[in-house]
């Protein structure tokens, strides 16, 4: 299988960068994404040239770390998918393919294809926890839990803060990973407790941070490779109204 | 106070509640424009004496302007933070589904602007003495504008992209006012759709008729 590859390429967080294309033919159908960036590697080190810088971990669509822009969709044309879950089957022989790393300000480009998203870092640091004693763990029936809200705030939780979001929207805005930190305190008994502070503390480090704002174009939820929905940020919405007018 | 009306979330409720304000105010000024059809000038150069004497509406006029005012004011303040969230843009353009209009709601609302810029020139400003007019008679320079077909032509566009503004306006409000929920916003969304067309088509063939009937 043969693409030809656009690739932004950039030698650190201050260089300018610029796109390289690599007419490469080591692919095939059975490749996952990553695994065909990998053969380029192999052959970039082979020629003496750098080989492509990108993250991943896990590789098994939970940690979110690879996160890149693929011919105009943040982790490729699949839905509800991680980088790594993307297969070369879902391109042509042939086709070219663009490549580029997350664009937003909040998440500066460090090299290649890798940014810093330590932003989302500062923004849980804020306020996405809860106060609890330590020690052994508490009978699991010591505080009664509405289901529904359970699994609403299981749906919110499995945000892996992979910027999928940020990449997809028009404006680099972060409100639905916010709003899915937020919601998942928000909807526990536990999390009542500093519920004002925490969406107060979030949102203002959000600004802080200079993400955009969002406009409820719902990119984010179309593209999130966890579904989280957009409903989330209605419930941010209202939590942070509660909590500035009480 | 300053806080709360200073973050983007705050910016965007203030923006709505404005919003919403427009979306109902426009509902009364069709209800007015209909006095237009009658062969009689009488009951809308009253409603227009109404509207400008009565200290009550009055008080509205000014939430209503202030309101135009802030929504447009903020929503050029978040665009510019906007533009500024993504410093380089992307080489490949964005292949994700979304509602088409909200992509281009700072252009929808820039043209609805200048629409607005010439209408209040042609009544609003007349009834505060800022342009002349005569002010008694709102019904007979309302008939003779729609005489012009280039006046006519550009009247049928603004209200066209007013329709795109708010297709995606009237559901995007509730959204930021924290209202989103499985059970009725599959009915907001069909009422704003409902909404974006016939309120702005209204307008249209109203000045369609009086074009045709001049």
């Amino acid at each position: 299988m043969k693409v030809k590859l656009k690739i932004w390429r950039q030698k650190n967080a201050v260089s300018k960068g610029k796109f390289v294309t690599y007419d490469f033919d080591g692919a095939s159908p059975e490749m996952s994404f990553l695994e065909m960036l990998d053969a380029l590697n192999t052959t970039l080190i082979q020629k003496g040239d750098n080989p492509v810088a990108f993250d991943s971990d896990c590789r098994e669509g939970i940690c979110g770390a690879c996160g890149m822009y693929i011919n105009g969709y943040p982790n490729g044309p699949v839905k509800g998918i991680t980088t790594c879950h993307l297969s070369m089957r879902y391109f042509k022989d042939g086709q070219t393919i663009v490549v580029e790393p997350w664009r937003a300000k909040a998440f500066p480009v460090v090299k290649d294809l890798i940014v810093d998203r330590m932003a989302f870092d500062k923004i849980q640091t804020a306020g996405g926890f809860i106060s609890t004693n330590v020690g052994s763990a508490p009978d699991a029936h010591a505080i009664p839990v509405n289901k529904s809200k359970a699994d609403d705030a299981f749906d919110s939780s499995i945000c892996i803060g992979c910027g999928t979001c940020v990449a997809a929207c028009k404006n680099a805005s972060a409100m639905l990973f916010v709003s899915a930190k937020v919601s998942q305190y928000a909807l526990f008994p536990q999390g009542k407790i500093e519920a004002k502070e925490r969406v107060k503390a979030m949102i203002q480090t959000m600004d802080e941070l200079g993400f955009g704002n969002c406009t409820n174009t719902g990119a984010c939820e179309a593209q999130c490779p966890k579904n989280i929905s957009i409903i989330n940020i209605a419930r941010l919405n209202r939590e942070y109204f509660s909590a500035k007018i009480n | 106070m300053s806080s709360f009306l200073g973050s983007s979330v705050s910016k965007k409720f203030v923006m709505a509640i404005f919003g919403l304000f427009l979306i109902v105010f426009l509902l009364v000024h069709l209800g007015l424009n209909l006095f237009l059809l009658s062969d009689n000038p009488e009951p809308f150069n009253k409603a227009a004496h109404f509207m400008a004497s009565n200290p009550i509406v009055k008080v509205f006029e000014i939430v209503l302007m202030g309101g135009f005012l802030i929504h447009m004011l903020w929503g050029i303040i978040l665009q510019i933070q906007n533009w500024i969230a993504r410093p380089v843009q992307y080489k490949q353009m964005a292949q994700t589904q979304i509602s088409f209009f909200s992509k281009y709601m700072i252009y929808t609302g820039g043209i609805i602007i200048i629409f607005l810029l010439i209408h209040f020139t042609n009544f609003y400003f007349v009834k505060l003495g800022l342009v002349e007019g005569d002010h008694e008679n709102f019904y007979g320079m309302a008939h003779e504008l729609f005489t012009i077909p280039a006046y006519l032509i550009f009247y049928l566009f603004s209200f066209l992209i007013l329709s795109f503004h708010l297709n995606h306006a009237f559901q995007s409000a509730f959204q930021t006012l924290g209202l989103n929920h499985n059970s009725y916003t599959p009915t907001i969304k069909f009422i704003g759709l409902l909404y974006s067309i016939l309120v702005p088509a209204g307008f249209a063939i109203i000045a369609i008729l009086l074009y045709f009937s001049n």
